[in-house]
């Protein structure tokens, strides 16, 4: 079988299309899944994305990028193929792309999940020949609750760090995982949350694109005495451990991310609480993609690439692992926003 | 069972002592006397003898979460630890369970439950286990599975179970801390002796916590006067306390494991102490020609029974640096010249006192001996010749240290020699446990052999954990070959080792062993050609 879409030459190229999606090196013509910085990156002459994605690449590449919006399930042609964008589910306007050329049909599911998530358009399956899907959290223990039931247990911390008079910092990472949150959360509160500049900025822009949140404040950087006592603020991870933190007395901390179903990974970070909360499919949300796509080939990007694609062989299909420079979820060790996604 | 586990969540979920503390406490307040004695008998490091071998356990979750075998164990190998994997695969997230099992204490966990398995065929362990796996909620589930495959390890350390306890009873800590020591059994009464207000009868066999030094990390002249300090040689052997009461010996490791019959020259000679004695000391291989390396010893600290011919060849004795007990009566708040003093005649008068003319040959008692010296270059001279007296260093303690309950900076010292350093090449990497699971952090090193490089030590600390993040993604990228979780990684890392010894070795390819190797540094400055060989690490042997 050629291969529609190749990893080489700094991206995931499409040469029938003459196109590249999510490159890592500067392209002529860029397809983005979505704004995180690992598949949206800075240089390329042209980007295209869903349209709801348009105004958080701006924000994250620049307002003067050359870029062009487009609807989701709208077919465009490039070259010899036609293209979509389909929802992703993983944040707002993330996309699948999805490739034809020559009644051959292949799929790129960027980033994805398939659970609720009130901030992001929900995922839609795409019947293809070859699917090609990210691996962040491919092992059977990777299995999530709901962000219902997990914006509960944070709500419960809250209330319990209220009682005891200390202030909860969330770590969670500023675009995606921070306004999936502050959505949440609304089934229980009303009250305002309090927030990094880097979770504000990219609030706002959710907030513009009409996307219902708890009412939030920016933390006021001159204010140093504020007492921030029984009060829940959210923070990219990278800001755990840094002086901004010291404004938070006897603060308790807690982060959200997949990676925190597995005890290590959190007493390794030295957080108060875990929350297991991801915006990447689990293994059951893998296998039930790849089952129900139709797929006869399925080729793995980031993540546990390896251990899926000997499961999959086992269970009949042809499987290969991509090398890209995709990251996934970042690892919890790294935490900062250019590494990875949520 | 409930309960526990709750205490369990409280002290995983928080890294601040005090919360710590505040969660036993509480714990303690409200369990029974019973519970709270398998409370303390699990936050305390102890485990219940095995039940179903993890081995057997890893059979029955491939059955339960069928899942292929390879899975399975690539999944454990990524977390690192069989309970928590068991309750993954098994458990729900959202917690709804079938066939849900009535809670009952935690005492009635382990005397009814885990410890009834002992009793009955494979088959119905099988069934009892996987039924526990698949009704009990998630967090039950990992305790329960904890519970049966060893220890808890839930970052309590002993003294801050002992402050918790002392904090619930109203007793001074020291106090608690020695009622935790030695062999007793987690039961009602246990507990009630544990908080009692009046010792009442206390077991002959029972040790006392043991006296820790802080390394030395200022040049020795900023102790002060040096005719304050006494100066002994810092051994490397095995802490031992020897106990005489009641016409009864024990010999108790600093691990609190009881080791009477693995060292019976030692236990013979402490037959003839005066009853009511305590001593504190090294355990060392000693023959004719003096103390054998630690290598010698170590061919009988695994030995439970000793045979004729190693008890010849590697015999053994203890040497002695304190004593806490005279006549029965506790000595230890007395100052150390004091209890230098009482050891002295203690031991001289066994001496004269004992007949037995292979004792006299090779005794199985020492006393320590110490350097009078009148100024620190003395000392500094003396500890000079560590390497060839085979000794660590030296050991400085204040004549007026009283002898303390674990480790109290500023009166006891251990000023050891510098280490040995080689410069060795990263070959091959296995994820470390607990908090490290998942992460590349046990290294195995190795130097050059002609054209071939040698494993010669395996470390785990030393890396900060930025450096450990950094080498564990490059790991993951550099990855040679796989045998089962140990990966074969290029060679391209040059890192420089410190240990505190190098022993010939049949079992090693290397020929050669080193002790408490650990890595002092990161060489981005050095190429693999630059590593040390086998040769230069042969040239700083111990003197044989």
């Amino acid at each position: 079988m050629v291969a529609l879409l190749e990893p080489k030459d700094g991206g995931l190229i499409c040469k029938p299309g003459g196109f590249a999606i999510d490159p890592w090196e500067p392209a002529e013509l860029a397809l983005i899944t979505h704004a995180h910085a690992d598949h949206a990156r800075p240089g390329s002459q042209q980007y295209i994305a869903a349209d709801s994605c348009v105004p958080l690449l701006r924000k994250r590449l620049g307002e003067d990028i050359d870029i062009k919006g487009v609807p989701f399930g709208e077919p465009l042609t490039f070259g010899d193929t036609t293209v979509s964008f389909h929802p992703a589910g993983h944040v707002l306007g993330s996309a699948q792309i999805r490739v034809e050329h020559q009644g051959e049909v292949w799929v790129f599911t960027g980033d994805f999940k398939r659970d609720n998530d009130p901030t992001a358009e929900a995922f839609e399956l795409v019947p293809c020949n070859t699917l090609i899907t990210e691996a962040t959290f491919a092992l059977p223990i990777y299995k999530w609750e709901s962000g219902h039931a997990v914006a509960q247990q944070i709500f419960q911390w809250w209330q319990a760090m209220k009682a005891e008079g200390r202030p909860a910092v969330l770590f969670a990472y500023s675009l995606g995982k921070a306004q999936r949150v502050l959505a949440e959360l609304m089934h229980f509160t009303d009250e305002s949350v309090y927030l990094h500049g880097a979770v504000a900025n990219m609030t706002d822009v959710y907030r513009r694109q009409g996307v219902p949140m708890l009412p939030t404040h920016p933390i006021d950087l001159d204010d140093k005495s504020k007492d921030y006592a029984g009060q829940l603020i959210i923070a990219p991870p990278g800001a755990s451990g840094s002086a901004w933190m010291r404004r938070f007395k006897n603060a308790s901390t807690g982060f959200c991310s997949g990676w925190m179903r597995v005890r290590g990974n959190r007493r390794r970070r030295g957080y108060d609480r875990g929350f297991v909360l991801s915006d990447h499919a689990d293994w059951p949300a893998l296998l039930k993609t790849v089952e129900q796509c139709g797929a006869q080939q399925v080729l793995t990007t980031h993540g546990r690439g390896d251990t899926f694609v000997k499961f999959l062989k086992e269970q009949g299909y042809v499987a290969e692992e991509l090398s890209t420079r995709f990251a996934g979820e970042a690892d919890v060790d790294t935490g900062s926003e250019s590494r990875g996604s949520a | 069972m409930e309960a526990f586990e709750q205490l369990y969540v409280a002290l995983d979920n928080t890294t601040s002592t005090n919360r710590k503390v505040q969660a036993m406490s509480a714990y303690f307040a409200k369990a029974a006397s019973s519970d709270a004695a398998w409370a303390v008998y699990f936050l305390s490091g102890r485990r219940l003898k095995s039940v179903v071998p993890s081995s057997v356990l890893r059979l029955w979750l491939v059955e339960c979460s069928e899942l292929p075998t390879w899975l399975v164990e690539e999944t454990y190998e990524s977390v690192g630890d069989l309970a928590e994997t068991i309750a993954l695969l098994v458990s729900e997230p959202d917690g709804h369970r079938a066939g849900a099992i009535r809670e009952v204490s935690l005492t009635n966990w382990v005397n009814e439950r885990i410890e009834g398995l002992r009793n009955t065929d494979v088959y119905t362990q099988n069934q009892r286990v996987k039924h526990w796996w698949k009704s009990l909620p998630y967090g039950q589930c990992y305790v329960v599975n904890k519970l049966l495959t060893g220890g808890l390890r839930v970052g309590v350390s002993q003294a801050l179970l002992a402050r918790s306890i002392a904090q619930h009873a109203s007793l001074d800590r020291a106090v608690v801390l020695h009622r935790l020591m030695g062999d007793w059994s987690p039961n009602a009464d246990f507990w009630e002796q544990l908080i009692a207000k009046d010792e009442g009868e206390t077991l002959s066999s029972r040790p006392y916590p043991f006296c820790l030094a802080s390394p030395l990390t200022e040049p020795p002249e900023a102790l002060g006067d040096v005719n304050e300090w006494l100066a002994e040689w810092k051994w490397d052997g095995v802490r031992a306390q020897v106990i005489r009461r009641d016409g009864q010996t024990y010999i108790w490791s600093r691990g609190e494991e009881l080791i009477t019959e693995r060292f019976p020259e030692v236990a013979s000679a402490a037959s003839q102490l005066p009853d009511g004695t305590v001593l504190d000391g090294e355990i060392l291989a000693w023959d004719a020609n003096g103390v054998l390396p630690f290598s010698a010893l170590q061919r009988r600290i695994g030995r439970k029974k000793v045979g004729k011919k190693l008890l010849t060849e590697v015999p053994c004795c203890l040497l002695v640096y304190d004593q806490m007990e005279q006549g029965n009566t506790d000595i230890r708040q007395q100052p150390m010249n004091h209890r230098r003093a009482v050891l002295e005649s203690t031991l001289k008068r066994w001496a004269q006192e004992s007949s037995d003319s292979v004792a006299a040959a090779l005794p199985g008692l020492r006393i320590s001996v110490q350097h009078k010296v009148s100024s620190w270059d003395e000392l500094h001279a003396i500890r000079a010749e560590s390497r060839v007296e085979r000794v660590e260093g030296l050991m400085l303690k204040h004549y007026s240290a009283l002898y303390e309950t674990g480790r109290k900076r500023g009166l006891w010292w251990k000023w050891k020699v510098e280490p040995y350093t080689v410069d060795a090449v990263l070959l091959y990497a296995q994820a470390g446990h607990g908090r490290r699971s998942n992460l590349y952090t046990d290294y195995t090193f190795g130097v050059w052999n002609d054209d071939e490089l040698v494993p010669v030590a395996k470390a785990y600390s030393g890396l900060n954990n930025d450096e450990i993040n950094t080498l564990d993604k490059w790991i993951r990228k550099n990855t040679l070959e796989k045998f089962g979780p140990v990966r074969a990684v290029e060679k391209h890392h040059v890192f420089e080792l410190a240990f505190e010894g190098i022993n010939a070795s049949t079992r090693h390819k290397s020929g050669i062993a080193v002790r408490f190797p650990r890595i002092v540094r990161w060489r981005h400055d050095k190429s693999v050609r630059d590593a040390d060989s086998l040769d230069d690490v042969r040239k700083l042997m111990d003197p044989a």
